[in-house]
């Protein structure tokens, strides 16, 4: 039981570790994810329009052009529920995770919580520089870096394990 | 005995696979049973509150179609700010304002007020007469009349410009006049322009004094003329949505509201620009105080020209506050609730920060600070006004019942500009037991109205994000935005065609003007004025 086929984790302790911390990342997506495809009126615009720092031009070619804030919206709504699902279940978690990843840096992105920067949209917590965007996509770096999926989830149907 | 061995574990091997690869499938079970009664509980909250409501939001309000498309000529006496306004609602701008939007619009992406005017429905009208006072406005609305930047059809037609309102009103081929003249013109304009046949949208208010107003309500019954006053925001959805909420009783008894009005800046306080091409010449002094009884002689025009653009600071042309502002939100709430004239009105104010000694082109008599108490005895409710040219501060309007408050306006970001929210009150006889059981909580909002909350709008200006949250700017129909003057323009065109009423017909502007009246006539004799409905008097 030892010798997992990532050679990297070493036990037991390790691999539920990652485990849970694959499936509590692919809850907070997936639920993420729903909410926003269930709201009939959820829209990115409003995060995009308090956008800051280097991607605020984008932000503000996305929001003034209906079609691609129709697709910003559309890929916000199924990334995330998908990213959810596929980290939930260890489905095809590699992509998922990578997914994953690129979709929080690019909230970080849009909005850092540099020195000097302001925003009128209310927070949940105070941030400097570091925020939970950031943290959840080290957390997924990690679960990158240290695949489980194959493990523990669907992905075993796929990969077949060295050994067990 | 190895292969044996092998052939024993193999089930067990394959069973384990199997729990391996579907171990997280039952937190996938549990996330949907949890997603599953959240769903469940969150339509359970809104069924028991307001079902109704919410299937009516989710089906808006829509723009009627034209039923009897008659072309119809119309004249537009005054082309000032307003009068500019209101005729491109009718669907004629100036080259210069189409270039300048135009322009706007390339260079700042969120600014849609080219896209909303090129979009909004051609009226079938011509723009054939034009009378203004000042040659500039007048050769403007000449070439808005024929800008071929337009939506629909190419006009018609050039405007003709007449010195005076009567010989405009002589064309047997003006079928409906809009008169957006400052306001004391408005009661004699509009009770010729009936006399003539010429169905009138006048600006509000409309009228100066309370003996207008009455003049002007029986020659308008007794013509039988179409009568649209300019209160666009009888077009507002949100308003609308507010009086279902309120005909349904859900914030219980209501007796008490709070309407105000906030702006912090010289224009927001009518200190105008002086037009550069503005002097003896271009402007017919004259016939402008033609009907006042304090002739100012135009001498070396300085104080004639501060009068001229600048008339909404004095008695003598208008009612400062009261009609300019208090009767947009006036005729809001009677819209939403039907209050009608009051029995009382009694006000008080001053000019306290836009006097002659911080600046002498604040020159006024109008007060900058002014507040207005309404009594309706028999609806057991005070409407209170207040108002302040000197703060920004975003108070908005409140209807404060027994079970619930009403927050109006006052809310922007994110594209909800003129909404409203509902929120339940902590000793609620209504919403007792929900409250006890949790199922509303005082401190959220049990309904929130936030129209076009996915368009995006690029109204920047302070005075814009003013009129914005007033939701007299933008209102929205199947999410997209529209600009209730041109709304208010086609329900009076469309009541001239189909023998209609207008939203804001000739009874409740003369709820308006009499309610105005009242206040102002309070404020000038520092006494409660009373309001004698039999005898349509003013004690």
């Amino acid at each position: 039981m030892r010798n997992f086929d990532s050679a990297i984790i070493k036990d037991k302790c390790q691999l539920y570790g990652l485990v849970t911390l694959r499936v509590l990342i692919g809850w907070h997506f997936l639920y993420e994810g729903i909410s926003k495809l269930i709201n009939p009126y959820w829209s990115s615009a409003a995060y995009l329009l308090d956008s800051k720092w280097l991607l605020s031009g984008l932000a503000t070619t996305i929001v003034s052009n209906p079609t691609l804030l129709g697709i910003s919206d559309y890929v916000n709504m199924w990334g995330l529920t998908l990213v959810g699902a596929s980290l939930l279940l260890g489905l095809f978690s590699r992509f998922g995770t990578l997914a994953g990843m690129v979709l929080v840096l690019l909230y970080y992105l849009f909005a850092p919580p540099l020195l000097g920067l302001e925003y009128a949209r209310p927070g949940e917590g105070s941030y400097l520089i570091v925020n939970k965007n950031l943290i959840e996509a080290c957390a997924l770096w990690v679960i990158y870096l240290f695949p489980t999926s194959h493990i523990i989830g669907l992905d075993r149907f796929c990969v077949k394990p060295k050994s067990n | 005995m190895s292969d044996q061995t092998n052939q024993q574990n193999k089930p067990n091997l394959e069973r384990r696979e199997l729990i391996k690869s579907l171990a997280t499938v039952p937190v996938f079970g549990l996330f949907l049973v949890n997603l599953w009664r959240k769903m469940r509980r969150d339509a359970l909250k809104k069924s028991n509150l307001l079902s109704d409501l919410i299937q009516e939001k989710s089906a808006p309000a829509v723009i009627s179609g034209l039923s009897d498309s008659r072309h119809l000529n119309l004249g537009i006496i005054g082309y000032g700010g307003r009068g500019s306004h209101l005729i491109r609602g009718a669907g004629f701008a100036t080259k210069g304002w189409t270039d300048t939007v135009s322009e706007n619009a390339r260079k700042n992406k969120l600014d849609k007020q080219f896209k909303t005017y090129m979009t909004q429905e051609d009226l079938n009208c011509s723009l054939v007469g034009v009378c203004d006072l000042f040659d500039v406005r007048a050769e403007q609305a000449i070439d808005a009349s024929k800008n071929e930047t337009r939506p629909g059809a190419k006009p018609k037609s050039t405007a003709v410009r007449y010195r005076h309102y009567t010989e405009l009103l002589a064309n047997d081929d003006i079928d409906a006049v809009i008169v957006a003249t400052p306001d004391h013109w408005h009661s004699r304009i509009t009770i010729d322009a009936a006399k003539a046949g010429k169905h009138v949208y006048c600006e509000k208010g409309l009228t100066r004094t309370f003996d207008e107003a009455v003049k002007v309500y029986d020659t308008v019954k007794e013509t039988g003329i179409k009568l649209q006053l300019g209160h666009q925001n009888r077009q507002v959805e949100a308003n609308e949505k507010a009086k279902n909420i309120i005909d349904q009783g859900l914030l219980g008894p209501i007796n008490l509201i709070e309407i105000a009005t906030n702006r912090n800046s010289p224009w927001g306080a009518w200190v105008w620009d002086i037009h550069p091409q503005g002097n003896a010449k271009t402007i017919d002094w004259d016939t402008f105080q033609e009907p006042c009884s304090n002739k100012i002689p135009w001498g070396d025009g300085k104080e004639a020209l501060r009068r001229f653009f600048r008339w909404r600071c004095w008695f003598d042309y208008g009612t400062g506050l009261s009609g300019d502002l208090f009767s947009h939100d006036f005729d809001a709430i009677n819209q939403i609730m039907e209050i009608g004239i009051p029995k009382y009105a009694s006000s008080t104010g001053g000019i306290y920060y836009y006097t002659k000694e911080r600046n002498p082109e604040y020159d006024r008599d109008v007060p900058d600070v002014w507040n207005a108490t309404f009594e309706y005895p028999d609806k057991n409710l005070t409407l209170l006004y207040s108002a302040t040219l000197s703060s920004n501060n975003p108070r908005g309007n409140r209807i404060m019942g027994h079970d619930a408050s009403m927050q109006m306006g006052g809310q922007s970001g994110g594209g909800s500009v003129h909404g409203f929210v509902v929120t339940a009150d902590s000793e609620s006889t209504q919403y007792k037991d929900r409250l006890k059981s949790g199922i509303i909580n005082p401190n959220y909002p049990i309904y929130t109205y936030s129209p076009g909350s996915k368009q995006v709008d690029g109204v920047t200006s302070a005075t814009s994000r003013y009129f914005a949250n007033k939701g007299l700017l933008y209102t929205y129909r199947e999410g997209k935005r529209v600009d209730p003057t041109h709304l208010h323009i086609k329900d009076w065109l469309d009541s001239i065609r189909n023998d209609g009423t207008p939203k804001c017909n000739v009874e409740v502007a003369f709820h308006e003007a009499v309610t105005c009246a009242m206040a102002t006539e309070s404020y000038k004799t520092g006494r409660r004025v009373e309001w004698d409905p039999i005898n349509r008097k003013l004690i």
